[in-house]
């Protein structure tokens, strides 16, 4: 559905990772008898595609399952319905043993850097696990690429004999990318990677991944909540409400021009660094609804400053309103197709 | 002005094993609490001691001299017309017919006690239960065994069916447990409730109708124990996976395509081993308990093997004889405090809210 980012010299590059109406849908259950009786739609037919060595960001407020989509890409939790497409190959129903081969493509950042490594491994073993039960390496090829690993996300290599608890948090990260890295994927999806750390140690995380990114040409799927870290680090950003994307558009095009009211409210609550700037707020009413019970029509509506009769009763599609800037709402009339 | 030099990791070494130190602040803790400390080194001496209980008390001699050979009975099985007597059958050493042919080719070593678990003293002045004399230190039983000979073997049997019986079923124990914990949902609902139904069946009984139907032997023995004593463990390594298994490190295995089992090996197991050390040695303490009672039931390892049970038994039978039942009592009561003893300084070693300085 969306073109492929041409790079410098024109050439086309490869989509990574492409998924279709994805969704998941946890079942609610209660009584004695454990009767379904509802779902929380976390993550409800979301559609898009990342490209090698593309950042796509996705943000949201908390709880409109944007954590939900990045483990369900991983298939760490099974989706409800749509697909998922990693380089040509389907990989939404295939058996957990069949999947090994296809996990070295998609490794994960976690968001707690702390809870994401095994208290008792030694960080060298934490990073040496996965070229050990892929077969990559062994022995002394092992201890040198963790070594080089170490090296490469600006770990001491004395700290392989380390314990995760002696590390400070932005070299627990570290640690963790170190990890993800090892099996050499194409996909990095990072769960709210920096949201635990320092603002400063924020920004050298950031930049870290940034710089891994242009040498590997990794691909990120970056879910955070925080507008300043996913502007500075992705090339497309989709925002998502309520388990729908509403808007996914290039970073530039969706900080200049917000279409949906969501993304504009969004925008407008970022604070800026300059006392003298007057911004003129939009402030949401209300809560989130229940991701339980998800209003009829635009997910949006009941907070909409712009709420029409037919965002009740519709649901916007997601369409192309300008070239690559996608935005679900009702509002919008896609300009005229040349 | 002094250097910066990075602090290098003390003593991270314990017996040739490289350590945490995580652990060795347990080590420590273990070694703070002394009543416990010194409950092991006790309990693993007297265990070592009556490892070799054949060199202690038994009713072979440890070493003969006979015509210039060296011969050494407690090894080697010889026939009496090795001595120059009538019978191809094994030599009675303790028979004064084959004592005076030995002697007057050479010379034979006792061991301290020169009697075995079985073995009947028929020389005794007065009739079984003997008390208490020079030949026999704690008198003899109502079949005139030596009291201290069987205390000795049954002493290894307690002990050792104790651990065998802890390992194997804190092995399945665990086993069970993670699986529950781990996958959760169904396998984890009807786990429990087996559980339940198993562990509310009448043990000893069904225990007893199992040992009068099978001829008794420690292997079967160990098995029908088995059936009852694994579910102990079960609650808490399920407890522990239960809450290990949504830790952002497992999800992160996952996603590095580690199979379910290495999972749960590698990375919950470790972390729930605590609960295992510390619930171990009361499971031992148990497990001692229960094949004591057995014993004293008559339902336990059979009368020809030496047990604390039996000598219990004995000792309430020949109320004339308190040496028996004092023994016993004496016998059990201080092996099962060693026993936690030790429990509670692993307890306390492994609890993370004690830091001793």
């Amino acid at each position: 559905m969306t073109e492929a980012p041409q790079k410098e010299n024109g050439e086309a590059r490869r989509v990574v990772l492409r998924v279709q109406d994805l969704a998941k849908h946890f079942p609610v259950r209660d009584g004695l008898f454990g009767r379904v009786s509802g779902h929380v739609y976390a993550v409800d037919g979301v559609s898009f595609s990342i490209h090698e060595g593309e950042t796509l960001g996705v943000v949201g407020e908390s709880g409109c399952g944007k954590s939900t989509l990045g483990k369900t890409v991983l298939r760490l939790l099974e989706p409800t319905a749509g697909q998922i497409v990693l380089r040509g190959e389907d990989i939404t129903r295939t058996p957990e043993r069949h999947l090994r081969a296809q996990r070295r493509e998609m490794q994960m950042i976690f968001q707690d850097p702390y809870a994401s490594l095994n208290p008792r491994m030694r960080c060298g073993d934490i990073v040496g696990e996965p070229l050990a039960i892929h077969g990559l390496a062994s022995g002394q090829e092992k201890d040198d690429q963790v070594t080089s690993l170490f090296e490469r996300v600006g770990l001491r290599v004395d700290q392989k004999k380390r314990y995760p608890h002696q590390l400070s948090g932005g070299q627990r990260q570290r640690l963790g990318i170190a990890r993800a890295l090892a099996l050499k994927p194409s996909l990095i999806i990072a769960d709210e990677p920096v949201s635990a750390l320092d603002v400063s140690v924020q920004a050298q995380v950031i930049n870290l991944l940034k710089d891994l990114q242009r040498d590997y040409n990794l691909a990120y799927l970056f879910v955070s909540h925080n507008l300043a870290v996913v502007e500075h680090i992705s090339h497309r950003i989709a925002v998502m409400y309520l388990g729908k994307v509403v808007e996914l558009a290039d970073k530039r095009a969706l900080f200049a021009s917000p279409l949906h009211p969501y993304t504009e409210a969004l925008l407008s609550a970022v604070p800026v660094a300059d006392p003298r700037v007057k911004k003129e707020r939009i402030i949401l009413r209300g809560d989130v609804p229940s991701p339980m019970n998800p209003p009829s029509g635009c997910a949006f509506h009941t907070r909409c400053p712009h709420v029409k009769d037919i965002c009740r009763v519709e649901t916007p599609p997601l369409r192309e309103v300008t070239a690559g800037h996608f935005a679900a709402c009702h509002l919008r009339e896609p300009a005229a197709s040349n | 002005m002094s250097e910066l030099v990075p602090s290098k990791p003390r003593g991270d070494r314990f017996l040739g094993m490289r350590i945490t130190p995580i652990t060795r602040r347990r080590l420590h803790n273990f070694r703070a609490n002394k009543r416990g400390f010194y409950s092991l080194w006790i309990l693993t001496g007297l265990f070592l001691i009556t490892f070799f209980a054949e060199f202690i008390a038994n009713d072979r001699p440890l070493l003969v001299r006979f015509d210039g050979d060296l011969l050494f009975p407690v090894f080697v099985e010889y026939p009496e017309t090795r001595f120059g007597g009538e019978f191809e059958t094994a030599a009675e050493y303790r028979d004064p017919f084959v004592k005076d042919l030995i002697e007057e080719k050479g010379w034979i070593v006792w061991p301290i006690i020169p009697f075995s678990f079985q073995t009947i003293n028929y020389d005794l002045p007065e009739p079984a239960p003997a008390p208490p004399s020079r030949v026999n230190w704690l008198g003899t039983d109502d079949q005139g065994r030596d009291v201290v000979a069987r205390l000795i073997y049954g002493f290894r049997v307690s002990v050792s069916f104790g651990f065998i019986l802890t390992i194997a079923s804190s092995i399945i124990g665990v086993m069970v447990g993670a699986t529950q914990g781990y996958f959760g949902g169904w396998i984890d609902l009807i786990g429990q409730r087996f559980i339940e139904i198993w562990s509310s069946m009448p043990q000893l009984f069904i225990l007893i109708i199992l040992m009068s139907i099978f001829e008794p032997s420690f292997l079967l023995l160990l098995g029908i124990l088995l059936v009852f004593t694994w579910v102990g463990l079960v609650g808490v390594v399920r407890a522990e996976f239960l809450r290990a298994r949504k830790f952002d490190y497992i999800r992160a295995a996952r996603a590095l395509g580690l199979s379910n089992s290495k999972i749960m090996f590698r990375h919950v197991l470790p972390n729930a081993m605590v609960a295992t050390m510390t619930t171990m040695p009361f499971i031992l303490a148990g497990s001692i308990g229960l094949l004591t009672s057995l014993d004293f039931l008559g339902f336990g390892l059979g009368a020809d093997s030496a047990s604390l049970g039996e000598l219990l038994r004995q000792g309430k039978a020949n109320i004339q004889a308190p040496w028996l039942g004092l023994t016993a009592f004496f016998t059990l009561g201080i092996m099962l405090s060693l026993v936690i003893f030790i429990g509670e300084a692993v307890r306390d070693a492994f609890d993370p809210r004690k830091i001793l300085i």
